[in-house]
C-alpha cells in the first residue's frame, strides 16, 4: 500500500484488538505473526465472518473472523448473558466488535490518509461459504489467540484515484441514479 | 428522583451493554428507552419525559451530531444532558460535538466505570 508505512496497518489492528478485548470483554488476547495474503476467507477456517467497508480517498474492506464457539463467548462477555448457539445477539455482538476494532483503526489511519467513512458491518455465519473481493491489493492479516481460540482480523485498502467517485468506476452523478 | 434515559445507537449490542451499565450503577435511573437512530430518538423524546440522552454518532437516517443539533435547537429538549458514546474519535468530530453542545464524549471501547464517572458529573 502506498501512503501507509509498511507494518503500520498490522500495528494498528493489533493495538485496536487488544484495546477492545481487554476493555470491553476483560479477556486477554495475544497477537500472532501478521502476514499479507490474497487468499479468501471461508467457512472452513472461520465460520463467523463480519465485513465492514471503508470509503473516501482510500477504499477497502475490513473483516473480523472467528469460530462459532468463540463468537458465543464474545457475546457472553460483551452482553453479560449466556449464549450457547450463534443467534441474533451473538451476531450483533460480533458486528459491534468489528465496528469498534476497525473503527479505531480507521480513526488512527485518518491521521495519515485523511477522512474516511465506515459502513455498517455485515455478519456472515455458515458452514459452507467463501468470501471474495475483486481487488488486486493483498490483505493484511493479523491472527490472535484468546482463551485458546483463533481470531483473525484483516484489512485491505487501496487509494481511490478517482476522487469524485464513491469507488473507482462509479461516478457519484451516475451512481445515485435509481 | 429517578430520571428516564434515552439510549440512541444502531447497534443492539451497545444498547444492551449501556442498559446493563445504567442498571448496575447507583444512579436513580427510571425507564430506559431505546432508539436505533436520530429519527427514532426525536420520536421517543416527544413521547417520554427523558432526563438524559446517551447517543452514538455514526448512525443511519439521522446521525448523532444531527440529533444533537436538533435537541439543542428545541426549547423543550435543549437542557437535557447528552453524552456522546462513539467509535468516532477524530478530533474534528469531537470538536463538532462540543461546539454543538454535547455534555460529554466517551470513545468506544469503554469500561462501565468510565460511563458511570461521566454520568455522575451530568445528572
Amino acid at each position: 500500500m502506498t501512503g501507509i508505512p509498511e507494518g503500520k496497518v498490522a500495528e494498528l489492528i493489533e493495538r485496536a484488538v487488544t484495546d477492545v478485548f481487554t476493555t470491553m470483554l476483560d479477556v486477554g488476547i495475544v497477537a500472532g505473526q501478521s502476514r499479507t495474503t490474497s487468499e479468501s476467507l471461508s467457512a472452513a477456517n472461520m465460520g463467523v465472518v463480519s465485513l465492514i467497508g471503508f470509503a473516501g480517498p482510500w477504499v477497502g474492506t475490513g473483516s473480523f473472523g472467528c469460530n462459532p464457539a468463540t463468537a458465543c463467548r464474545i457475546a457472553n462477555a460483551l452482553l453479560g448473558s449466556e449464549h450457547l448457539a450463534v443467534e441474533e445477539d451473538v451476531l450483533d455482538a460480533v458486528a459491534e466488535m468489528t465496528n469498534m476494532i476497525l473503527g479505531n483503526v480507521k480513526t488512527e489511519l485518518e491521521e495519515i490518509l485523511g477522512p474516511m467513512l465506515l459502513s455498517v458491518p455485515t455478519v456472515i455465519y455458515g458452514r459452507n461459504f467463501t468470501t471474495r473481493s475483486p481487488v488486486k491489493q493483498k490483505w493484511t492479516v493479523v491472527p490472535f489467540q484468546a482463551e485458546g481460540q483463533q481470531i483473525e482480523v484483516r484489512l485491505c485498502l487501496s487509494e481511490n484515484t478517482e476522487q469524485d467517485t464513491i469507488r473507482p468506476g462509479f461516478h457519484i452523478g451516475y451512481s445515485l441514479h435509481v | 428522583m429517578a430520571f428516564d434515559v434515552l439510549i440512541v445507537d444502531d447497534s443492539a449490542a451497545i444498547r444492551k451493554i449501556l442498559q446493563r451499565v445504567l442498571r448496575q450503577s447507583d444512579l436513580p435511573v427510571g425507564a430506559i428507552v431505546e432508539a436505533g437512530d436520530g429519527v427514532e430518538a426525536m420520536d421517543a423524546l416527544k413521547q417520554h419525559h427523558i432526563g438524559l440522552i446517551l447517543s452514538d454518532i455514526n448512525m443511519p437516517n439521522m446521525d448523532g451530531l444531527q440529533l444533537l443539533n436538533q435537541v439543542r435547537g428545541n426549547d423543550q429538549f435543549k437542557n437535557i444532558p447528552m453524552l456522546m458514546i462513539t467509535t468516532e474519535g477524530s478530533q474534528n468530530k469531537v470538536l463538532e460535538a462540543v461546539n454543538l453542545g454535547a455534555s460529554g464524549y466517551v470513545r468506544k471501547p469503554f469500561t462501565a466505570e468510565q460511563i458511570k464517572e461521566k454520568l455522575v458529573g451530568l445528572v
